[in-house]
């Protein structure tokens, strides 16, 4: 069966492209604190050493649409190519083109609905900053296979955040279930508090750093209980209203495990919001400690 | 009142970056032409199939031909469209960052409870 390599989360900030790669005049303050930063973050998943990518995020209304909105969605297909034209005038964002594992889709989608989870599925999947930043800042030669997972944290109706977790839960079986000698990592991005397009947007911090301290100790460690019995679907307009983004990292801790302690935590408080970045490996695992 | 059909617009129209432009510099004929030829376009199905059924609202057309965020806000249409859409056409005339912070600004009276945007 295929091996969890490990499990990471993180905050996928569409600045960090432009930031990394200015130079002079254009380069921001606070670039080469987050450039050393990810640098480090990028570390822990090449120790892991992953054949595959599981890579977790969510479309930003560039593909799936109001008219025909899935909660959660597996791209199945040989290839996806990545972002969009707004991606690139607002963020600079570059085109990529990533392999897929397509024989790994078949076996979430089978398996996973199965399970109990109607996963949706796309044969054509064309990916957004929810999934290439993290393959910008931890996989920037962009050279292993992915299967995309998109869920909705973003148009009302969504799922409550139990079922986000048992996602991640059952996505984790589900790998470690796979018929195959591959290293698969879990890759995950949302956000802590956010607000987008309104009057808390662009502060000096994330819009609820209070928030944002507890989010980071739930996640780092794996205080699955404790994260559920304060968040909800309603508690979560509170610290900024695109803070829903949050219950993707609820889905990474129920990939790595109630209670498992994140093998390496780490975070930047930037203006806008936070970033943070989490690694937990199997217990097994000779890079556990 | 559509939520829906605000949120239509403003997906249709970021998402092209002629009509981007269109709508900065003619918002009143780009959303007289919206709501003519694309607002019951069925996206993603059959070309020339149509809904019969979607149009705006007085207050709804007025808010879009006046750019004005704050109103669009106040209605529920999606923040992220409307940020998006307006970053598009409007950061360019400012410095780094100054618009969006004075977009936020201008919506500091709002509180929580936001407007539902559920659609």
């Amino acid at each position: 069966m295929a091996t969890v390599a490990a499990v990471v989360a993180s905050t996928h900030h569409p600045f960090y492209y432009r930031a990394s790669t200015s130079t002079a005049a254009d380069r921001p303050p606070f670039a080469d604190e987050w450039v050393a930063k990810i640098e480090r973050f990028r570390d822990t998943l090449a120790a892991a050493q992953p054949d595959v990518l599981v890579m977790v995020g969510s479309d930003h209304f560039h593909q799936l649409w109001l008219d025909n909105m899935p909660q959660f969605l597996v791209g199945k297909a040989p290839f996806y190519d990545g972002n969009f034209y707004n991606e690139e005038r607002e963020f600079g964002l570059p085109r990529m083109t990533l392999k897929g594992q397509e024989d790994l889709s078949t076996h979430i989608l089978r398996n996973g609905i199965d399970a109990g989870f109607d996963l949706a599925f796309s044969n054509e999947l064309r990916i957004d900053h929810s999934i290439t930043c993290p393959i910008i800042t931890l996989r920037p030669e962009a050279d292993l296979p992915i299967v995309p997972v998109y869920t909705n944290i973003f148009a009302p109706p969504m799922p409550r955040p139990e079922r986000f977790v048992e996602l991640g839960r059952t996505l984790r079986a589900l790998v470690e279930s796979w018929p195959s000698d591959l290293r698969v990592a879990i890759v995950g991005t949302g956000h802590l508090s956010l607000e987008l397009g309104g009057p808390r947007q662009f502060g000096p911090h994330g819009p609820d750093p209070e928030f944002d301290a507890k989010a980071v100790e739930w996640i780092a460690t794996g205080d699955v209980e404790g994260c559920l019995r304060e968040v909800t679907l309603d508690s979560l307009h509170t610290p900024g209203n695109a803070t829903h983004g949050f219950m993707d990292f609820m889905l990474m801790m129920g990939a790595a495990g109630d209670g498992v302690a994140a093998d390496h935590v780490d975070s930047l408080d930037l203006f806008h919001t936070m970033e943070a970045y989490f690694t937990w490996y199997p217990k097994d695992s000779e890079l556990a400690p | 009142m559509s939520k829906y059909l605000l949120d239509k617009f403003l997906f249709t129209v970021d998402r092209d970056p002629d009509l981007v432009e269109r709508y900065r510099e003619d918002p009143a004929g780009t959303v007289a032409w919206w709501e003519e030829e694309m607002a019951n376009r069925l996206l993603g199905c059959h070309s020339g199939e149509a809904s019969t059924w979607l149009a705006f609202s007085d207050d709804e057309r007025r808010a879009l031909v006046g750019h004005d965020h704050v109103t669009l806000f106040r209605m529920g249409a999606h923040p992220f469209l409307t940020l998006t859409l307006f970053i598009a056409m409007f950061e360019r005339d400012h410095g780094p960052l100054e618009y969006q912070r004075a977009y936020g600004a201008a919506l500091s009276d709002l509180s929580l409870p936001y407007p539902d945007i559920a659609t």
